[in-house]
């Protein structure tokens, strides 16, 4: 695909997305403003996470991309395919392999690494979006740090479940200042998120709208002192690779309605499988056909 | 005394109309000053500029803050005010709805201020939101109800309840009766008048309800046409009357 | 034994390879010629034109044919290959007042200078299929007068030089370009306008007719409607001058609403305004009803809360392209989301079940 810039984009666009890349680390967690690009595919399908990836990618780099955590899922599928085509970069699915990891919805179990980046695609990147539907004014609240109708919303949730009702895109407050939408990931990826040695970059496309986590950065689940933040997940093991640290994934495998736990990380439960642990749905331990 | 609050000729035009005009005086640490005169007299603009909702064309509203003494507060930056407003700061609206948050739990409202200010245990929280409750006379077991299925008298004093939960040392109310039927008025003088002596509030209402200021200021001013045309001890001004507008304004009522 | 789901990559080459021969058709049926597209459907050329924000009819006519005739995914092929076009700069503004008028009309005046031209619209046909287009019946040709060189002015400039109609202030700051830099509100009237123009036709088309119903009415007339071709020019600073660099066919709505006025400035009618790629009046008059309503914060209005006054609301939901994928991307695989959803509401359910059971044996 000549007809094309490397990765797509203009060198101009590349360098106004880095700017906005670099003033995002500078100030961890604000939303910085940028003049997305229309790409060849929806708004809604990573447009933000394609065009951060975009402007970070060098010829030399190793990419790989998980949607739910799993590399072939059709739209990482679509998205790997997309970056072989137009930058010509090498792919992997091996996450230690890579130097820049495009995600949707979760954070890679194996830990990141200091040379690698993690690029996640955002839906809606304000969190206060759904109290108050006004840019102007979440903004101002983002600017002033009033951030008291958040826990309003937490308090909510317990007066009326007992918990707090938020189990993805969880909000976390960045090195105590800016309230921060980490993207849906699952509030189980959220203690990773905090303290990691690789960058992270959040891409929302439609939104226009750029932030960042550089490294060893501080981030905290909101919540409260007597109903503190909870990572939770399935309490399964994966039925393929025997995890038991894993996110994991229901699959409905009959019509009885008979289920499957299993990693929604492909690529860490392939290499527990490869490394010789095994599950009990595997075959000689199989508990559904 | 250094004066709580120090207002100093705060003057607001509406284009060529004049909102309120040149208007100043002190309010001292516990003191409940009214101000009343007919719709259109000014009342609510002078109210909503001294408390910041609008900016005012000339004038200092001068308030004693805890850290730093007498500041402007027209002229400080607007985080600062905002910090006031939910510190100590209060704003009773004349309409409920204007004043809560009608999709949140009754709890969660008067819990609100609380955790705009840091508080992050859930059981202190709701302690205390359930405690105001009970002060303001509603249930505890109305606290995760919304407001919407409450009554005006219950809304409002919900509330006043939100708004006091912090203890704030200067409450604005702009006519707190307003819209109650009389039965429900009285009562909800009889609380605010025992909330404000409990807690040794400072106060500023509006209202053209002179039953309203007899009972709970101490100070009257008197506004007509943006301006104040008389201002004394609520006593002094309610049963001698100087100006001829505040004559009237005492003869009308005492008609009805 | 379980297997994943695997092969992505197979199963979209495959829906590739089908969505292909779904798009031809029946093959014994002559295949449709790009041409031909934009030759006989050019309304739906102008369409995608106007809300793909490039001018140029063999493209549109080309991802028409791709899209099979969806008409929001043409414009979202060109609109995903002009972000690929470098930007040179800005043309001078188009000179409408000089345009070659096909049509012309004023809803305002019975009769005025330049005359009024119905042109080519339905609007006077009656809505009856024609079933000689289906027998491939032959097309009567149009009677023709020569055209008069003489530009026509525009109507509200009559009403201006009478103080009648508020002043449109002249302003030569190039405007932003919504493309290049991120939408940020404010919005100036110039941005909303650039947004309205590539805006949805039947989003903005829905908010103008809500504004006639009575959310936000400010009582419309098309002082005038033209559509035509007019020059588009260029200053290039090597020759130190501009130049003509091509001609595009626009329609401009200008409308004249209720007046405003205060005890010190006498009352005088105010401006909606709408200029869109191509023939799309019904857009371009849509277009001039929700610029004015968004302007009631400077003309000293009410905000009565519709819809078509809230500039965030307009301009945030305007756009077919951003709406499409996202509304759409809700079909993409959320399985992680809805695994934490479904945890959190299986532990709720059985502590709500448990508390009953305790209830029950207390």
């Amino acid at each position: 695909m000549t007809d094309y810039n490397f990765a797509y984009l203009d060198e101009q666009t590349k360098r106004m997305i880095r700017r906005a890349i670099l003033k995002g680390l500078a100030i961890p967690g604000y939303q910085v403003p940028f003049a997305s690009r229309e790409m060849p595919m929806p708004y809604g399908w990573g447009t933000g996470g394609v065009q951060v990836s975009a402007a970070v990618l060098t010829p030399e780099d190793t990419f790989k991309v998980i949607d739910q955590g799993a590399d072939d899922t059709t739209n990482a599928v679509s998205i790997r395919s997309f970056f072989e085509r137009t930058a010509g970069v090498e792919t992997t699915t091996d996450t230690s392999a890579a130097s820049v990891i495009q995600t949707r919805h979760r954070i890679p179990e194996e830990p990141l690494k200091e040379d690698q980046i993690l690029v996640y695609q955002v839906p809606i990147p304000e969190p206060l979006r759904f109290l108050e539907p006004r840019e102007s004014e979440t903004r101002k609240m983002h600017s002033l740090e009033e951030y008291g109708l958040m826990h309003v919303k937490l308090y909510e949730d317990i007066s009326r479940h007992g918990h707090i009702a938020t189990s993805y895109a969880y909000p976390v407050k960045v090195e105590g200042r800016y309230v921060m939408d980490p993207s849906p990931i699952p509030k189980f990826d959220n203690p990773k998120l905090g303290d990691m040695a690789a960058i992270q970059l959040f891409g929302a496309g439609r939104e226009q709208r750029i932030y960042a986590l550089p490294p060893y950065t501080q981030v905290v689940s909101l919540d409260f002192e007597d109903h503190p933040f909870e990572a939770s997940k399935a309490d399964q093991v994966c039925g393929l690779c025997g995890a038991e640290d894993s996110y994991l994934d229901e699959v409905i495998i009959d019509d009885a309605g008979g289920r499957l736990f299993c990693c929604s990380d492909t690529d860490y439960c392939l290499g527990r499988r490869n490394a010789g642990h095994q599950g009990s749905s595997l075959p000689g331990n199989e508990v559904a056909a | 005394m250094t004066p709580l609050l120090s207002v100093h000729g705060i003057t607001k035009h509406y284009g060529t109309h004049i909102g309120c005009a040149d208007v100043s005086f002190d309010l001292y640490p516990g003191e409940v000053m009214g101000i009343v005169g007919e719709s259109g007299s000014g009342k609510s603009t002078l109210l909503n500029c001294m408390a910041g909702h609008l900016a005012p064309d000339a004038g200092a509203v001068v308030f004693d803050t805890r850290t730093d003494g007498p500041k402007d507060t027209v002229t400080m930056s607007e985080p600062e005010r905002r910090m006031l407003g939910r510190t100590d700061w209060a704003f009773v609206h004349q309409h409920a709805r204007d004043g809560l948050r009608m999709g949140v739990s009754a709890g969660g409202n008067v819990g609100e201020r609380l955790m705009a200010v840091g508080e992050r245990h859930y059981g202190d929280i709701r302690n205390r939101a359930t405690d105001w409750l009970d002060r303001v006379e509603i249930d505890a077991g109305r606290v995760d109800d919304r407001p919407t299925t409450f009554s005006g008298g219950m809304q409002q004093r919900l509330q006043i309840a939100r708004n006091l939960v912090t203890g704030p040392r200067l409450v604005f109310m702009d006519e707190p009766t307003g819209g109650l039927d009389v039965s429900v008025q009285a009562r909800l003088l009889d609380l605010l008048r025992g909330l404000v002596r409990d807690m040794g509030l400072s106060a500023i209402i509006v209202t053209h309800d002179l039953a309203v200021v007899r009972l709970l200021a101490d100070r009257l001013m008197v506004m007509k046409s943006g301006r104040v045309v008389e201002a004394g001890l609520t006593d002094q001004v309610l049963d001698d009357p100087q100006h001829a507008y505040s004559q009237l304004l005492v003869s009308s009522v005492l008609q009805v | 034994m379980y297997v994943a789901v695997k092969g992505g990559e197979r199963a979209i080459e495959n829906a590739h390879a089908w969505l292909a021969e779904e798009r031809r058709g029946d093959a014994t049926v002559t295949e449709l010629s790009v041409v031909q597209i934009r030759e006989q459907l050019s309304l739906a050329v102008n369409r995608v034109m106007a809300e793909g924000s490039l001018y140029d009819p063999d493209l549109a006519a080309l991802a028409i044919k791709q899209a099979r005739g969806d008409l929001i995914e043409a414009i979202f092929l060109i609109r995903a290959y002009r972000t690929t076009l470098p930007r040179f700069g800005s043309s001078e503004p188009v000179d409408t007042g000089s345009m070659e008028c096909d049509r012309r009309i004023s809803a305002t005046f019975k009769d005025l200078p330049g005359g009024q031209i119905l042109g080519p619209t339905f609007d006077y046909t009656h809505r009856l299929l024609d079933f000689k287009l289906a027998a491939d019946g032959e097309v009567t040709e149009a009677p023709t007068r020569a055209t008069s060189a003489t530009p026509v002015p525009h109507v509200t400039d009559f009403l201006n030089r009478e103080g009648l109609i508020e002043e449109a202030p002249h302003d030569d700051t190039e405007p932003p370009d919504l493309t290049r830099e991120p939408l940020e509100m404010p919005a100036n009237r110039a941005l909303r306008l650039q947004a309205l123009t590539r805006s949805d036709e039947g989003f903005t088309l829905g908010l103008a007719y809500s504004t006639q119903r009575g959310y936000a009415r400010n009582h419309a007339f098309v002082g005038e409607l033209r559509i035509g071709a007019v020059a588009v020019e260029m200053d290039i600073p090597e020759l130190g001058f501009s130049i003509d660099i091509g001609e595009v066919t626009l329609t401009e709505c200008e409308t004249v609403n209720q007046f405003k006025g205060s005890k010190t400035e006498p009352p005088q009618f105010t401006r909606g305004y709408g200029l869109v790629f191509g023939q799309s009046e019904r857009k371009a008059i849509s277009m001039a009803l929700v610029d004015r309503a968004l302007r009631w914060e400077e003309l000293g209005e009410d905000n009565v809360g519709a819809p078509a006054q809230d500039t965030e609301f307009v301009l945030y939901h305007a756009d077919n392209i951003q709406a499409t994928g996202f509304l759409e991307h809700i079909k993409l695989p959320h399985y992680v989301d809805f695994q934490s959803e479904l945890e959190l509401v299986r532990k709720l359910r059985r502590e709500a079940g448990a508390d009953q059971v305790r209830e029950a044996a207390e």
